[in-house]
């Protein structure tokens, strides 16, 4: 067993909770951590903390815990200080520059509307965008299973650099690994990018401000729906396909039309919820939503009646949503609807100064509803 | 989407709530048994745009939270072995065990599979014959029909690498063990939609007369709920008490036949544990002696099993509705939708995850501060 | 409990030893169960709960019970309430 094999195999071999070792008996559970004096009464619940679960790379609430306990701490050394964001920008002389990164880890490699190769692109690409950054390049790397066809390696390479060119972005660097059979899902990809923010560009996620309107680029639960639809177990037939797309242009046309733009997030995984929660808690403001302006497609809606699935939790791969000031918003509506895919953009809330870090939505008989993030895996339900 | 849609309008929803104010004259105590209808009150505000008198008592009726200890420790330890394909519903594998759950299980190495039907239990099983494919067959009678189908499928294709682990409830001893408790507060019910369209609701007409309690059958969207409470307050304030069906589009007083058939014909009514309530006579489904061999109970030994229960947890009086989550020491604090005590902070259809959801309660917004880094994952 | 939602029945599948359908539950299709619902015919609707048809959906009880919940009489609720609002956004007077 490789070196690289056996890391992978740990990797996979991830779980939670104590291996038991025979039968529980009463009382506090002596597993966990020494015994907190201030809880003495009421024992550790079921240690979640001993080990990586798959919800935890949802994006939901899990998922900001493993970045708030474990890898924020780790790292905080040699990290810069500042709010989290979809890309990070760095200074270099004068001009700045966005970074980032995103690994892809979809199965199947293909899905309705696209393959990994474009979700790889298009998603590194949209994170530059989402800092208001024009992308430049990208480096893409690939962990391969063994034993992954020929055939399918080529096709989505090929759909790497067809995506890349609709970008308008060159992939200039790169890195191939193998590893053994049952360690890699047949292809796992990463790709990195570096884009330039324009002067007088500042979006982040902590500038949003009360009175400022919420803008959604158009509909929801698309990719995450097309996903699911194919997924074992669950196969059911829709007409929809992933909204993956570059949203670089789109993001032009907003920055042009209104300079001031404050906030802009592609709500993936976790949903538009997910997306919402976490810029309110960066900007420490709330948001108020109209249920009734949120766009979803009836397919979406079916399937997520059918699943007992929060069209808010469905993931989106070529959506933004965009915080402005209200006197640009109008402007902001018409200029992304003169782009293609900014064709559905629709206000659906506003920013408040009231329950700050809280998501809202006027329910139907007229009383507000807390819209949380999701909390790990988004699993179907028959209750 | 059709019959969905219209039951979400929300001028005639205002107008139902208005009814409502306008025909309540005292206070009242409703109890909605089924979890789905629960969610609904609270997601949708329903139960706070009451009148202020009129307080919507949750019940039981969350197959999940109800599912003893027992029953998930024993799939736990059926769905550890390595010679098994353990298949469940999407809703049980997050339910804590004694000291573990079937997503963690899954996570170490175990073969857990989420199927949407039991008919795709018994389609792994035929499509693996070196395996042993255990399903998980928990639900209400709503469930039974399926359940039951599955298991008449396997004995007729004459599988035996499939078996089912059974923890059916029924509705009507639960009402009933609810209304015989001295601190039973419920003045009528609202009865579950689904289980009635399967049961129809001729079980119930003896407990209304017995208990002088109105019971309504009632579904699932906004305006049935509105209108099943309704309904139930113009009983009460007219001191009537039968019977009565909101759902009509989909429930007929004899229910489904067929479904009722094949479910007999598979399960005979046994007595069975509700966690956190206790053993209710005559309240579960168990296997037939024709269809023992598909007992995963009896294939499997599944050894000395211990439960324990979390100390904090008072799911028990949640269920039987004496308390709410807000009584709760362990709600928000140290038992979170991330880190559940017990089941209904797990189930999507439990009272403390749809308090918890709704952010009841709650005494800071539940989000995190943010981290000084470039985002993660995607 | 139980998640079940009306959805089309398009498409009847004979075939096996089970009687399958092809539902549309609005944009929506997958296999279901009518085992239990053997009357059921192509384009009425079924109650689907876990892959099974429970219920045979009654349109004209749907139909009846939306008339009468429409028709809930405005003038006696606006005599106790005062004025209903006009719009979606306003919220509920208080009794």
């Amino acid at each position: 067993m490789t070196e690289r094999r056996a890391a992978a195999d740990a990797i996979a071999q991830l779980e939670v909770g104590p291996a038991s070792a025979g039968p529980a008996t009463t009382g506090p559970d002596t597993a966990g951590a020494a015994p907190d004096p201030a809880n003495l009464a009421c024992p550790a619940p079921i240690p979640e903390r001993a080990r990586v679960l798959l919800g935890h790379g949802s994006g939901g609430r899990l998922s900001a815990a493993l970045m708030h306990d474990v890898i924020g701490p780790a790292l905080a050394a040699a990290a810069p200080a500042g709010p989290l964001n979809d890309a990070a920008i760095v200074d270099v002389g004068g001009r700045r520059l966005a970074f980032t990164t995103d690994s892809f880890v979809v199965s199947p490699l293909e899905f309705p509307g696209g393959d990994i190769g474009e979700l790889a692109v298009f998603g590194t690409v949209n994170d530059l965008a989402m800092m208001g950054a024009q992308p430049l390049a990208l480096s893409l790397a690939y962990v391969i299973e063994e034993g992954l066809p020929i055939d399918d390696l080529r096709k989505v390479t090929e759909s790497v650099a067809r995506a890349a060119t609709r970008a308008g972005v060159k992939v200039v660097t790169g890195d191939t690994k193998v590893v053994g059979r049952g360690a890699a899902d047949g292809l796992f990809v990463n790709t990195s990018g570096i884009g330039l923010v324009a002067p007088g560009v500042a979006v982040a996620a902590d500038r949003a401000a009360a009175g400022d309107v919420v803008i959604l680029s158009g509909p929801i639960g698309l990719h995450g729906i097309a996903v699911m639809s194919i997924r074992e177990g669950l196969d059911f037939e829709v007409e929809i396909e992933s909204d993956t797309q570059p949203l670089n242009a789109l993001v032009a046309a907003i920055v042009a039309a209104c300079p001031e733009v404050r906030v802009l997030r592609d709500p993936t995984r976790g949903g538009l919820a997910s997306a919402l929660n976490e810029i309110a808690a960066a900007s420490r403001v709330g948001i108020e939503l109209r249920e009734e302006t949120i766009p979803i497609p009836g397919p979406v809606r079916a399937a997520c009646e059918m699943l007992g699935l929060d069209p808010l939790h469905v993931a989106n791969e070529g959506k933004l949503v965009a915080i402005v000031p209200a006197h640009a918003a109008a402007a902001v509506v018409a200029a992304m609807r003169a782009v293609d895919a900014g064709a559905g953009a629709v206000e659906i809330g506003r920013v408040v100064a009231d329950h700050p870090a809280m998501v809202t939505m006027k329910t139907i008989v007229g009383s507000q509803r807390i819209v949380d993030m999701l909390v790990g895996e988004q699993l179907p339900r028959i209750c | 989407m059709k019959y969905v849609d219209e039951y979400r309008d929300s001028l005639v929803a205002r107008k139902l709530v208005a009814e409502i104010h306008r025909i309540t004259t005292r206070p009242w105590a409703l109890m909605e048994v089924c979890g789905g209808q629960t969610h609904t009150l609270v997601k949708q505000g329903i139960d706070e745009a009451l009148p202020a008198g009129v307080r919507m008592i949750h019940g039981p009726g969350c197959p999940v939270c109800v599912t003893p200890l027992e029953q998930i420790d024993k799939a736990l330890a059926i769905a550890a072995r390595p010679d098994v394909i353990f298949t469940s519903y999407g809703d049980m594998l997050r339910v804590p065990g004694s000291s573990t759950d079937l997503l963690s299980l899954k996570a170490r190495g175990a073969d857990v599979r989420i199927v949407y039907s039991p008919l795709d239990a018994l389609k792994i099983a035929v499509a693996n014959q070196d395996r042993q494919v255990v399903f998980f067959a928990i639900g209400f009678e709503t469930t039974a029909p399926a359940n039951a189908m599955a298991v008449s499928r396997a004995a007729a294709l004459g599988l035996d690498n499939f078996a089912v682990l059974v923890s059916h409830v029924l509705v009507p001893p639960a009402m009933t063990a609810i209304l015989e408790s001295p601190t039973c507060q419920v003045q009528a019910f609202l009865a579950a939609g689904h289980v009635c369209a399967v049961m129809g609701w001729t079980e119930y007409e003896p407990i209304a007369e017995r208990y002088h309690v109105p019971i309504v059958v009632t579904g699932f969207e906004p305006l049935d709920l509105l209108e099943g409470i309704l309904m139930a307050i113009r009983q009460l304030e007219e001191g009537r008490a039968v019977v009565e069906n909101q759902y009509a589009r989909a429930v007929t007083r004899g229910g489904n036949l067929a479904a009722q058939e094949t479910v007999l014909r598979v399960f005979e009514v046994g007595e069975r544990t509700w966690r956190g309530i206790g053993t209710i006579p005559a309240s579960g489904y168990h296997l037939r002696p024709e269809f023992a061999k598909f007992d995963a109970e009896a294939r499997f030994d599944v050894g000395d099993i211990h439960t324990r229960e979390h100390p904090a947890c008072i799911a028990g009086e949640i269920l039987q509705g004496t308390k709410t989550p807000l009584d709760c020491t362990a709600y928000g604090v140290l038992c979170n939708p991330q880190k559940p005590l017990g089941a209904p902070m797990v189930s999507a259809e439990g009272v403390c995850s749809a308090y918890h959801a709704a952010g009841r309660g709650l005494a800071a917004p539940t989000a995190f501060p943010l981290y000084d880094l470039a985002k993660v994952d995607r | 409990m139980c998640l079940g939602i009306p959805g089309k029945v398009i498409e009847i599948r004979d075939g096996g030893p089970l009687r399958m359908a092809l539902v549309d539950f609005g944009g929506a299709r997958k296999e279901a169960c009518l085992a239990y619902v053997p009357e059921v015919q192509v384009g009425e609707y079924v109650i689907v709960h876990v892959g099974f048809a429970i219920s045979r959906l009654d349109e004209e009880e749907a139909l009846r019970t939306l008339e009468m919940l429409r028709t809930l009489d405005e003038l006696m609720v606006q005599q106790e309430l005062g004025a209903m609002p006009a719009d979606a956004d306003a919220g509920v007077a208080a009794p």
